[in-house]
């Protein structure tokens, strides 16, 4: 599952294109079976609306520009409880907006991809200028507590390939994902490869046939953690709601009822972390300093460790893709390795909180940021590691 | 309006909230509130008319075929 | 054990329903049952979509797909099923402040867009849910626990709102006048495009006691002796029709519906009908 491709045909020659990240996301969910998309255009996210819209008629599938955000995640979910994998995208001010019914999905367990192309908060900010200050509006933007996964790109390559995975993540535990781009990742061009669709593993929501269990889209299937959900429309009739349900999805108050349903959709994502996390490791095996950075900002961290290197410092770096859940268990061995972690982000230390809350005092925790709507570049951060390292 | 012939009036008081819509606006005085529950007064006077139950907004009260109607209408839906 | 329509349309087990004794919804709720019921639509084609407030409770009753959405966002979750699987019959459920005060934008917009869905507004002139703050349906000069010196808001007509904003079939009914209410359902669901049909409750707990209006039969009452047909209404002056409620159909024409609009779109772009 994590491999979104089919391990054997690597190898292949594929279609090569030369895409922004933007438009890249467009043919990952594309090739995921993304069939519905709502939207309402905001900078730097819009050129996926165009896309969707240009393109999802092609294949039959439909596009709508809603009225505003809210209105766009509510129609994400209407389609997807028909039975239609439904995306939106957006950017900060648009991502708060939607946030009330990202929580719905996450309760009553719909599956939907949403893209947040960051850009330079708070309010309407630095609307063209990249940032991540959305990566904790990506855990608790919505109120209460719920699950999350959340996956941050660092290329135009791993935006179009996360863009699938994140459909299979949705699909399988029945969750909101947040595709959290930023504005670097989204308006850059690279050259990437495009898969073939024999080649694309795909995971579809596992359904149940029997109308007396699909009348129970809450309850578990023996040996299963998620639950299965029918689509509307197949004669099941059943309740969904955003009140705390029972196995039927009917409302309930039962204090015994609400703490099993809310404990098993926490759970759901916490006991899969082996499938849903994501992160790679860079030059790490000796080093000294660990720089943690993720999304676009990770390209300047690695141009950093490689001249550091060359400048014979020990150091790597970490990069987790799956943002949310947090890769705590590998970043928690490199803890007890390295003397320093330098976290790299755009924007005030948001990701080091949960790098400091892992480290618990293990190692050094510094942190290097900004939010003036530029990126960091290589040469900062690589200051940043000369100066822990000295 | 719906047919008459054959039917008889029904009523279930468990849902019964006592609000007294079908008491009032029965045409012929056939029901009444007992302990604010829906109570058939008058069976012999029921024209199965239909107004209380389309008006019952907790749908303790409507007409349906009595296998066995005698004519009237008569107590208890439920106990059936 | 109930009626055979309840039976048939209700989920027994969840009844008696929580809304209060008197409450014009347990009226309004059957009537949209008993509308599909005239139109023998097969259920499996029907779905409830609601917002949040004591309307919207209606969705968690009604045995069929049934969706009960966030606060004014029903029309919105709701377009979304629909682009889905146009063959499906949506009803959307909804309150005077979920469909015309945090939802109106989603109200106005489905209407402009003429997408096939029918939108019944329980009005009852308050949120009840919440125990009895004005609405944007309460008349001008109405208490409320958030207006304790009366109202200075002017009220929606609803129906009108709609109409204006491109929804091509409105209507009022009330929840005195069934048989006419029934009928007015039944010809939006039967409608190709956006369709509302506002009707008129009853609240006696909370805006029939904060204004003086009796209980609910005072107030059924009250509709029976100042609802005026729309053919009669027309006749009327503005002065003769202060203070009454007009019902009947109120607005009615063709237009091209979104669904149908699309299929032509993936015509023209070589897709392949999802």
């Amino acid at each position: 599952m994590t491999q979104v491709m089919q391990e054997a045909k690597t190898a292949r020659k594929h279609r090569r294109a030369l895409l922004q990240g933007n438009e890249a996301v467009v043919e990952g969910a594309l090739a995921a079976g993304m069939r519905f998309f709502a939207g309402y255009p905001i900078t730097p996210s819009t050129e996926i609306a165009e896309g969707c819209a240009l393109k999802l008629p092609r294949v039959g599938g439909k596009f709508i520009q809603m009225e505003d955000e809210l209105a766009s995640m509510a129609a994400v979910i209407g389609a997807s409880v028909a039975g239609v994998k439904s995306m939106t995208a957006t950017s900060g001010p648009g991502f708060s907006l939607k946030q009330e019914n990202i929580g719905f999905a996450a309760l009553a367990e719909i599956p939907c991809v949403v893209v947040d192309v960051q850009r330079s908060g708070p309010s309407t900010g630095l609307p063209t200028s990249p940032s991540q200050g959305d990566y904790m509006q990506a855990r608790w933007g919505t109120h209460g507590d719920h699950p999350v996964i959340a996956v941050s790109p660092w290329s135009v390559q791993e935006a179009y390939s996360e863009t699938i995975r994140c459909f299979n993540l949705a699909e399988e535990y029945r969750v909101p994902v947040i595709l959290l781009m930023d504005e670097i990742v989204g308006h850059m061009r690279e050259g990437i490869e495009l898969f073939e669709p024999e080649e694309i593993k795909l995971f579809d929501r596992l359904t149940k046939a029997d109308p007396e269990q699909a009348s129970m889209p809450y309850d578990i299937v023996p040996r299963e953690q998620v639950p299965r959900i029918t689509p509307f429309g197949e004669g099941v009739f059943y309740n969904i709601t955003g009140l705390i349900h029972d196995n039927w999805g009917f409302p309930t108050n039962s204090p015994v009822k609400a703490n099993r349903q809310c404990t098993r959709i926490m759970k759901k994502v916490e006991n899969n972390l082996g499938d849903i996390e994501k992160y790679e490791s860079y030059r790490l095996d000796d080093a000294q300093v660990c720089v943690v950075s993720f999304g676009g900002t990770a390209r300047s961290a690695r141009a950093a460790v490689d001249a550091a290197r060359l400048d014979e410092f020990r150091v790597g770096m970490f990069r987790p893709v799956t943002v949310w859940p947090f890769p705590e268990e590998a970043l928690a061995k490199i803890c007890d390795q390295v003397e320093h972690i330098v976290v790299a982000e755009l924007n005030y230390g948001q990701m080091k909180l949960e790098v400091e809350r892992v480290a618990a005092g293990r190692c050094e925790v510094h942190h290097i940021g900004k939010v003036n709507g530029t990126i960091l570049k290589p040469g900062e951060i690589y200051k940043k590691i000369r100066e822990v390292a000295r | 309006m719906m047919e008459r012939e054959g039917k008889r009036v029904f009523t279930n008081a468990r849902w019964c909230k006592g609000c007294g819509i079908c008491v009032a606006f029965c045409p012929q005085g056939v029901l009444g509130l007992v302990k604010q529950k829906i109570r058939i007064l008058e069976p012999e006077k029921c024209t199965r008319c239909g107004l209380c139950e389309m008006r019952c907004p907790d749908y303790a009260i409507w007409l349906d075929v009595d296998e066995e109607w005698s004519g009237a209408a008569t107590e208890g839906g439920a106990a059936k | 054990m109930a009626s055979r329509l309840i039976e048939t349309y209700m989920r027994e087990e969840r009844l008696p329903h929580i809304w209060c004794a008197g409450c014009g919804h347990g009226i309004l709720m059957r009537d949209v049952a008993l509308a599909i019921d005239d139109l023998k639509l097969d259920k499996k084609d029907v779905v409830i979509v609601s917002g949040i407030g004591c309307s919207s409770r209606a969705a968690g009753y009604m045995n069929f797909d049934t969706l009960h959405t966030t606060h004014g966002r029903a029309i919105a979750f709701a377009t979304g099923i629909k682009m889905a699987k146009p063959h499906l019959k949506i009803v959307v459920i909804t309150g005077d402040g979920d469909a015309t005060a945090i939802g109106g934008n989603h109200l106005i917009h489905a209407a402009r867009r003429n997408i096939d869905m029918t939108v019944v507004v329980f009005n009852n002139n308050i949120y009840g849910m919440t125990g009895g703050q004005f609405s944007p349906t309460t008349p001008t000069g109405d208490f409320a626990t958030t207006a304790p010196y009366g109202s200075i808001d002017p009220d929606f007509d609803i129906p009108r709102l709609a109409e204006a904003a491109g929804a091509t079939y409105t209507a009022r009914g009330t929840a005195y006048h069934v048989p006419q209410t029934v009928k007015l359902i039944e010809n939006a669901i039967a409608h190709e495009g956006f369709s509302l049909v506002e009707c008129v409750s009853v609240c006696p707990t909370y805006y029939g006691r904060k204004n003086k209006k009796g209980d609910a039969v005072e107030m059924l009452k009250w509709q029976r002796d100042n609802a005026v047909p729309v053919s009669k209404a027309r006749s009327m002056s503005a002065e003769e029709l202060k203070g009454k409620i007009v019902y009947g159909e109120l607005s009615r024409c063709e237009r091209p519906e979104y669904t149908k609009e699309y299929d032509k779109i993936i015509a023209a772009a070589g897709g392949a009908k999802a």
